[in-house]
């Protein structure tokens, strides 16, 4: 589909389409604004009102902005400190995520081996894991007693470089899937030719492939950098007191301190950088979206041949095993080693419904009832809004809904404390008084959802050829129907992709949950936070077990997407 | 029907089947219950609130009042957002506030005085605000330095006993704390420093504490289940610091959640190196149900919650008629002379001690 | 029918279509000959309505189109490229229409089932559309586009990206089919083979702007402007003057059908025109290039003075590659073309 549309380009209609026939129209306008509206209002209402509200608080007295605030707390050393190491460890982590991750992309990309898509589906687990499941598991690996201390007798735990580290853990799925899910519909024989023509292997992927890629490698890049700068699990569990980025500093600040004008303060600083990344972002994007001749990803993977490339499968494979699966088999290892040896004791105390006479803390089955419950309804969430958006997004258009396009993703780069705290002073009037509220859990995972949403859908929804709708409607069929009978169904593949992320996503999210007073419905990641933050035996074997639950839950939603992964999703 | 449609509404009902499923296994249903309603009374807390639901029915068929409880953060966490939403308050007591922040809650008057019922048969040491009683003590627990039994036992060497034991060679690089700046025991351990070498001697001892060894981390739970050598998860990664700062009542729980039980509890409490943190509960300021607010604050110190806290919470009831359950009796520690920081002072050097400290310890 | 009145498109600085008038009967197959960027694609996509238009109108039995939206035109469209719907298969694409109008499940099956037999594929209707070859896709998109029976059936390149024999198969059929219908057809293509064979009337456009109407006869033989004739294949055009029943060209004087307008003019000679003898007859050529074509050689030849001729001949009668001739005009083949105007 995606072939056919770059292959025929009709010249005089082609040049028009999208852009200027009838798309344009005032009746086109109308429709857009009103597939945005419920995405405008959602963002709105759920997310920039409360964070200028809660900013507001901070940096209003009296009714007067008190913008000299901003001054007096960025020239503050310490905060200047905090400045410097968020980004410097972002760059830092960008540069080793991409140094480790593109051999695996490209592995991952040209190489036909067993296991592939199980492997491809468990380095993505990091991804949509917790930091509190994995804070542990990493320590077990990095600290004392890991491989790197019984080899070398190397401990990590304490140095930055366990930071580092960790953030490759996390974030190496998405530069295996954005480069990589890119380089495997690059098409090779664009290389050939460029070898035929006498330039070297190097020159040929320097000159051919690279260029080609850039664009990739650079949002690939953008996103780990957006990521690690908002770090916040990572950095607390793996970094100790020593280490602070701005995303810890805000919470501290408006948590712990409630020292909104500094938190205000840094959360403008956050929001600014996050926007600048963002920009920045999606103009490589839009880049990437430029005519490229793709093929379809099973024609270009092959078996690894000669020694040099089966040396490379197997240096990217050990990299997968030591950094990635190490981890997550040591929470598997620790939920089976009870005391009387390995056994399934811990599962099976997750379901009697009293542990040693004692009052549950969170009765563990009915955490996982609430986790599939709120990820269901904050997929729903998120399919509706980021469906409408991706809808509206569709057609190209002005500056305005470009726009748009980056602000849908601003929520993953704005503290959940921020934005909880927001809804506090916010949704405090009826018919919003939704403080109390369970919804307000699915809602702020949604915002969390709908930006993986868009960018699943929206590839795929522009490769809809225009001209397919123009024959629906040629047909008989009005323009809703169209979509429907068109768009849809063309899409219904890239809907269930972006559902399972939402889904995982919302499985494993933290923040927004322990930050967002609820009635007692704790969460998987929340029941495994609260079962490590006591002692005894019983329940960190417990946490353990409800670890792995929790990652085979999302390792098993990421295997069924591997296995209708369409050809332009997997953004992420 | 055709195909599309057959489509769509089969992805639609999937995905409220898994919703009504998932309503069905947990208890999201109850959570939709009618607000404000004069049958119902909301008490806010942090995540670590939990009460059985016996005693809670037990309420519920007493007074009438059905309890509706709403959790949020830690108890720094909880507190700030209680502040933030003054004047329209989410619910109509809030539990959870200790005496390391009580004065900031005091004076952000969140609180309606109210004297409870009962409050005669608490412990006058417990009642910070007598004057006021815009407060009512609910329970009180010890942060102290926990040891691993079997890390001395094996060294034959005695487990220290009080602060100044920690600052011995024999010690050197044992004791694992937490950020004061970010930890409730964390910063209780500070206090307690404060109170054993005075406001100005505290700054020295850290000092002679770094010198032999001691490890900051973020929280409780990388202290206790990654670096403490007594702990379940610190014998899984080989931890080897037999020295953390915890609670007196870990002891117990560390009996409790093992199986099979123990006949002596794997950790001790350096009983020399406790401060006492006092959790209040109030009726907030603005409370729909004002009357309903005031029959729990009355529940909280019944003898029937007080009783039923410690295995909850692990916390001390402050109830002088309550009984501890055996656990506590058998595998707790007793501490006797607890360090105390009037909430006062508390509230007006907090910042600048934990600046200080962490100047000192972190950097 | 069908009826343009001066209609007018303009992307940006370009315009598209030129206030064209263009009128189809009902019954008529018309074909709109051009080059691409000639407005041809433009034109259909106007009566569609799937692009404004920025002057003009578009008549449809007499009533303006203006405010009709596509979905109610009732018009069949048949795409370049087939525009089929992938997900379906071809029975329920060639259905969609009908199920887009509200017919019945059991007509639509029926009528689908009858579609296919009638484009030469029975019992392709759960076949899907990506394991069908171009030739068949071709007939599943003209299936479809005749399914719900439209008032006016526009074909946009119909058979562009097939290969020749199956072309020219195809245009014979889809005439033979259009004849039984009595479908009235509107074409665009750019070749004008597929053009003569299919239409009752040619269109020949040229930069948005119509150059000949008239039927593939008449366009054959007198081609309006040395443009058309040349876009119809003719390359032996070069410019005149008329006196009496002579022109005088670089080539020397040609013999001109009586009749002719006198004064400066294109001549248009056909190559079966050009006649080829010894090298005192006539014009003195070099041979250049020869091709061969089945059943003639296409010989250029290289007079020593005045643009390259092409000419007709028998295999056998073809001259060597290099060799000196003459050549003659036939004044049958001859035809005068209008002056090259400003454009």
């Amino acid at each position: 589909m995606v072939l056919a549309r770059r292959e025929v380009a009709t010249p005089p209609a082609g040049r028009g389409r999208g852009r200027k026939t009838g798309h344009g129209s005032v009746r086109g306008n109308a429709v857009r604004f009103g597939l945005m509206a419920v995405p405008v209002a959602f963002f709105g209402l759920f997310f920039a009102y409360p964070v200028v509200a809660i900013v507001g608080r901070g940096l209003r007295t009296d009714g007067v902005w008190q913008f000299g605030r901003i001054g007096q707390v960025l020239s503050r050393p310490d905060i200047l400190d905090v400045l410097r190491f968020t980004t410097w460890q972002a760059l830092a982590s960008t540069a080793l995520t991409l140094l480790i991750a593109l051999p695996g992309a490209y592995v991952f990309a040209r190489f036909d081996f067993p296991g592939k898509q199980l492997l491809r589906a468990v380095v993505t687990v990091p991804f949509v894991l917790p930091t509190v499941v994995v804070g542990t598991a990493f320590l077990a690996v990095l600290g004392r007693g890991g491989f790197l201390d019984e080899l070398w007798g190397v401990r990590l735990d304490t140095s930055v470089w366990a930071i580092l580290l960790a953030h490759v853990f996390f974030n190496y799925a998405v530069v295996v899937r954005t480069v990589g899910g890119l380089w495997s519909q690059l098409d090779p024989r664009q290389e050939e030719a460029a070898r035929v023509l006498g330039a070297g292997r190097l020159a040929a992927w320097r000159r051919v492939t690279l260029p080609a890629l850039a664009p990739a490698v650079a949002a690939a890049a953008l996103m780990v950098f957006l990521f690690t700068f908002t770090s916040f699990g990572v950095v607390q569990i793996l970094g100790g007191p020593a280490y602070s980025t701005l995303e810890v500093e805000i919470y501290r600040q408006t948590a712990q301190l409630l020292d909104l004008p500094t938190a205000a303060v840094l959360t403008l600083v956050q929001f600014a950088a996050v926007g600048g990344i963002l920009a920045v972002h999606a103009r490589t994007v839009r880049r990437r979206e430029t005519a490229l001749r793709l093929v379809d990803p099973a024609q270009t993977a092959r078996p690894p041949r000669g020694a040099g490339q089966r040396a490379l499968l197997g240096g990217v494979l050990l990299t997968v095993l030591l950094l990635i699966v190490v981890p997550l088999g040591v929470l598997v290892e620790r939920s089976l080693d009870t005391s009387g040896g390995y056994g399934f004791g811990f599962y099976r105390a997750l379901q009697s419904a009293d542990a040693s006479g004692s009052t549950f803390l969170v009765p563990p089955l009915e955490a996982i009832g609430n986790s599939l419950q709120y990820a269901a309804v904050a997929t729903l969430i998120a399919l509706v809004v980021g469906g409408l958006a991706a809808a509206a997004l569709t057609r190209r258009a002005g500056p305005l809904v470009r726009g748009f396009d980056a602000l849908l993703m601003l929520p993953l780069g704005v503290s959940a404390v921020t934005v909880g705290f927001g809804f506090l002073i916010t949704l405090d009037e009826p018919p919003l008084d939704l403080r109390t509220s369970w919804i307000l859990v699915p809602l702020a995972q949604a915002l969390v959802g709908v930006p993986f949403v868009v960018r699943t859908m929206l590839p795929v929804l522009r490769a809809v050829d225009g001209r397919l709708r123009e024959a629906a409607a040629v047909l008989g069929a009005s323009p809703l129907r169209a979509w429907r009978e068109v768009d849809l169904p063309l899409v219904r593949r890239a809907l269930l992709v972006a559902a399972g992320f939402a889904f995982a996503v919302s499985l494993g999210e933290f923040g927004a949950t322990v930050f967002i007073a609820r009635p007692d419905n704790p969460t998987l990641p929340v029941a495994v936070a609260r079962l490590l933050g006591r002692s005894g035996e019983l329940n960190y074997g417990q946490a353990m077990a409800l670890s792995t639950i929790l990652m085979l839950v999302c390792a098993v939603s990421l295997l069924l997407l591997e296995r209708i992964r369409t050809d332009r999703s997997g953004e992420f | 029907m055709n195909t599309t449609t057959k489509y769509a509404a089969t992805a639609l009902a999937a995905a409220l089947g898994v919703t009504v499923l998932a309503g069905c296994g947990g208890s999201g249903g109850d959570a939709s219950g009618s607000e404000g309603s004069e049958k119902t009374v909301t008490l806010v807390s942090h995540d670590s609130f939990n009460a059985s639901d016996a005693v809670l029915k037990a309420f519920t068929k007493e007074t009438g009042y059905k309890v509706k409880v709403l959790k949020s953060g830690d108890a720094g966490a909880a507190l700030n957002q209680e502040i933030l939403t003054k004047g329209s308050p989410r619910g109509d007591v809030f539990f959870g506030v200790d005496n390391t922040l009580l004065s900031r809650a005091l004076d952000n008057g969140l609180f309606t005085p109210y004297e409870a019922e009962g409050l005669d048969r608490v412990a006058s040491g417990a009642q910070l605000d007598s004057a006021e009683h815009r407060v009512t003590p609910v329970d009180t627990g010890d942060v102290c330095v926990n040891y691993d039994k079997k890390y001395f036992a094996d060294k034959k060497l005695d487990p220290p006993q009080s602060f100044d034991d920690l600052l011995k060679p024999a010690y050197k690089n044992l004791l694992v704390t937490e950020n004061a700046a970010t930890s409730s025991p964390g910063l209780g351990f500070l206090l307690g420093t404060v109170a054993a070498y005075g406001e100005t001697g505290f700054e020295d001892y850290w000092k002679k504490l770094k010198d032999n060894g001691v490890k900051v981390v973020d929280g409780w739970e990388q202290a206790y289940n990654e670096e403490f050598s007594g702990s379940a998860g610190g014998r899984k990664s080989k931890a080897d610091r037999p020295l953390v700062v915890s609670y007196a009542s870990s002891p117990p729980v560390e009996v409790l959640y093992a199986e099979p039980q123990p006949a002596e509890a794997p950790t001790g409490v350096a009983t020399g190196t406790c401060f006492r943190q006092i959790e209040f509960a109030g009726l907030l300021n603005g409370a729909k149900n004002e009357a309903g607010g005031k029959a729990l604050l009355d529940f909280l110190i019944s003898k029937q919650f007080q009783e039923d806290m410690p295995l909850n919470m692990f916390v001390n009831p402050v109830a002088k008629d309550a009984e501890l359950p055996e656990l506590f009796t058998k595998f707790g520690a007793t501490v006797d002379a607890p360090a105390t920081v009037a909430p006062e002072k508390i509230a007006e050097n907090r910042e600048q001690w934990v600046q200080s400290w962490s100047s000192l310890v972190v950097k | 029918m069908l009826a343009l009145d001066a209609a007018t498109v303009r992307f940006g600085e370009r315009t598209a279509l030129d206030a064209v008038d263009l009128e189809v009967a009902d019954h008529e197959i018309v074909c709109v000959l051009g080059p691409s960027g000639s407005g041809k694609s433009t034109l259909l996509r106007v009566v569609a309505g799937l692009q404004r238009l920025d002057g003009g109108r578009v008549l449809l039995d007499g009533a303006d189109q203006a405010a009709v939206p596509v979905h109610r035109r009732g018009l069949g469209l048949m795409f370049q490229d087939h525009q089929l719907f992938p997900h379906r298969d071809a029975g329920a694409n060639v259905a969609f229409g009908l199920r887009m109008h509200g017919v019945s499940r059991a007509e639509r099956d029926r009528r689908a089932d009858e579609l296919l037999d009638l484009v030469g594929l029975p019992g392709a209707g759960r076949r899907a559309v990506a394991a069908l070859s171009g030739g068949e896709q071709q007939r599943v998109a003209l299936a479809r586009a005749l399914a719900p029976r439209p008032k006016l059936l526009m074909l946009d390149e119909p058979l562009g990206q097939l290969d020749r024999s199956l072309r020219e198969r195809l245009v014979v059929e889809l005439r033979t089919l259009f004849g039984r219908l009595g479908t009235t057809v509107l074409a665009v293509t750019h070749d004008q083979g597929e053009a003569f064979a299919l239409a009752d009337r040619v269109v020949v456009m040229r930069d948005g702007r119509i150059a000949q109407t008239g039927t593939p006869l008449e366009v054959w033989q007198r081609p309006a402007s040395a443009f058309v004739a040349r876009f119809l294949g003719f390359d032996n055009v070069v410019g005149a003057t008329v006196t009496g029943t002579a022109a005088d060209t670089v080539w020397g004087k040609v013999a001109v059908p009586d009749g002719s307008p006198g004064g400066r003019c294109e001549l248009l000679v056909r190559p079966a025109g050009v006649r080829i003898g010894g090298p005192e007859d006539g014009l003195r050529c070099t041979v250049g290039a020869r091709t061969f074509r089945g059943h003639h050689v296409a010989v250029t030849l290289r007079p020593d003075e005045g643009p390259d001729l092409e000419a007709e001949c028998a295999l056998r009668d073809a001259p060597d590659e290099g060799a000196t001739v003459g050549v003659t005009f036939d004044v049958a083949e001859t035809v005068v073309l209008p002056p090259a105007g400003p454009r």
